[in-house]
């Protein structure tokens, strides 16, 4: 990589909920720009990992955690406005969930809610946001329809859009993809890879085939552990853990 | 043994059907008969007038408006109350043993006797708060007796909107209370109006809380405050059915027709209220 900074760093992260321990001690940089992708098996601490970076364990109260997180050098779990930051590290999660009201009005509900009221303002980041999620030309016809009608991969695309629109630096994917059709799969991966150095990504799969087309690197998890990390390539051809290359060979998961 | 499915298949439906037809019946019959009693009753005069000759005669006036105050001053101060608290013990409340003893108790009000809270009614408001026998003590009394529904209705309603729209709104960064406001809440709006529709009925319909707290035997003009005792349809029905001799069928079936109207009126309101609720939402 030719920009190394460093966006987020991870040091001896644990996490548990109540006295089930879901990731054991995690350290991990994650560079600015580049899309980094998360493999490993369900109950493997990815999407833990994911939650710890805009807070959101925070809504479950049996969670607790030790170590530390820093996004651009910034202690998240320290004294901060977790608000700001949950605006600053989108989330897309892995049904699509789009709140019952018109596509426009969906892709507007970030915006509306951080207090901009200019409409032109609201218009332009609506659509640039929709173009962006490359949905633009399938519903700019029906704005106003109920985004309920859309089908699957144009909601989990307007999510995105939603996302997009309050203008974050990190974008999390939790298992975009699992419930998609081939097509929408490829526009969100073709979304993501536009995106890169624009936002820094992080993407957790189920699909290892998915990790290898879009990650620049790729971390493997297991039972709440960090097995290894490294560049994409190295990982699919020759990993150096045993367990890495049974998980990505399919030997289990 | 049957081993016919499709003999079992008419069994069920029989069963169900039945036990539906013996459910709906005796309501049709109610609703005919009163009707059918009532009906002659009905004119401008009586609906308009104050009673005479010891309510013999005349109309109900008096006792129409006295409900209508009643009913509104349940709602003014039951809603506001019992759908913050909803929201607060569905949404910011923590999961812990005090808060399901709180929601557990509030279940359990619903169930105590309306008589009950015409005694604790008269106790609080018209003698330890000096409100006297008062359109104020009555509304109170009434509102307190409905509040463990609208609260019920309220929780069972946030209860029904699904956690993913609470978790994508928080993950743009919108605050708890927002997400409660912009999504949340319009979305359980119908199931909090069905809380108010129940409310209005039960508030319309009781005599025992009235009783002791605001409603008056015979009263032929309008109350000018809060503080004046009203006469109230529920109980005028009672007083012209047991305690005043000789009044004709009609007048009481009329009273009755009366009361029915108003509290299906009124729920019609809050019907066609909770429809544009509906349309507006985009499913």
């Amino acid at each position: 990589m030719v920009d190394s900074c460093i966006k987020i760093t991870i040091v001896d992260l644990s996490a548990s909920y109540g006295a089930v321990c879901a990731l054991k001690s995690l350290s991990l940089d994650v560079r600015e720009g580049e899309i980094l992708s998360v493999i490993g098996p369900s109950n493997s601490g990815k999407t833990t990992f994911l939650r710890c970076l805009n807070r959101f364990n925070d809504t479950n109260p049996h969670f607790s955690h030790r170590g530390m997180v820093t996004i651009n050098g910034i202690d998240i779990y320290g004294n901060i406005d977790v608000e700001m930051l949950r605006k600053k590290v989108g989330m897309v999660f892995a049904l699509p969930t789009v709140l019952p009201m018109s596509v426009w009005e969906n892709a507007a509900y970030g915006l509306r809610r951080h207090g901009i009221r200019d409409e032109r303002m609201i218009a332009l980041s609506v659509e640039n946001s929709l173009r962006a999620a490359y949905l633009w030309d399938e519903v700019k016809d029906r704005l106003e329809a109920a985004a309920l009608n859309l089908s699957g991969g144009q909601q989990q695309r307007l999510c995105l859009a939603r996302t997009l629109a309050v203008e974050p630096d990190i974008i999390l994917y939790d298992e975009p993809c699992s419930g998609l059709d081939p097509i929408s799969t490829a526009k969100i991966e073709e979304a993501m890879i536009h995106f890169k150095d624009k936002y820094t990504q992080i993407l957790v799969t189920n699909n290892t085939k998915q990790a290898a087309r879009v990650g620049n690197r790729t971390a493997f998890f297991l039972m709440g552990q960090m097995v290894e990390l490294d560049a994409t390539n190295k990982i699919f051809t020759s990993p150096s853990d045993q367990r890495t290359e049974d998980y990505i060979s399919g030997r289990f998961g | 043994m049957i081993k016919n499915p499709y003999l079992k298949e008419k069994i069920a439906f029989t069963l169900l059907f039945g036990a539906t037809v013996l459910v709906v019946l005796p309501v049709i019959f109610v609703l005919f008969y009163i009707v059918k009693q009532g009906w002659p009753a009905i004119n401008w005069e009586f609906l308009t007038q104050m009673p005479q000759k010891g309510m013999r005669a005349g109309g109900i006036f008096p006792a129409i408006i006295g409900t209508l105050y009643l009913v509104l001053g349940t709602l003014l101060f039951a809603l506001p109350l019992g759908v913050l608290s909803g929201v607060y013990l569905t949404e910011y409340a923590r999961d812990n043993g005090l808060t399901r003893l709180v929601k557990l108790a509030i279940i359990n009000l619903a169930g105590v006797p309306s008589v009950v809270y015409g005694l604790f009614g008269l106790g609080i408001f018209v003698v330890f708060l000096k409100f006297g026998a008062s359109i104020l003590a009555g509304s109170l009394t009434l509102a307190i007796m409905v509040l463990p529904i609208i609260i019920t209705t309220t929780r069972e309603a946030l209860d029904s909107v699904p956690q993913s729209f609470r978790q994508v709104s928080l993950s743009l960064g919108v605050s708890k209370w927002q997400t409660i406001r912009h999504v949340v809440l319009p979305h359980a709006m119908p199931g909090i109006l069905t809380g108010m529709i129940l409310a209005v009925s039960r508030a319309a319909g009781e005599t025992a809380p009235i009783l002791f707290t605001v409603a008056a035997f015979y009263l032929p003009r309008l109350p000018k405050s809060v503080f004046d005792q009203v006469m109230a349809l529920p109980y005028h029905l009672y007083v012209i059915s047991t305690q005043v001799p000789h009044v004709k069928l009609e007048i009481r079936y009329g009273t009755a027709l009366v009361l029915l109207i108003i509290v299906l009126s009124l729920n019609l309101v809050a019907i066609i209220v909770r429809a544009q609720f509906r349309k507006k939402k985009k499913w």
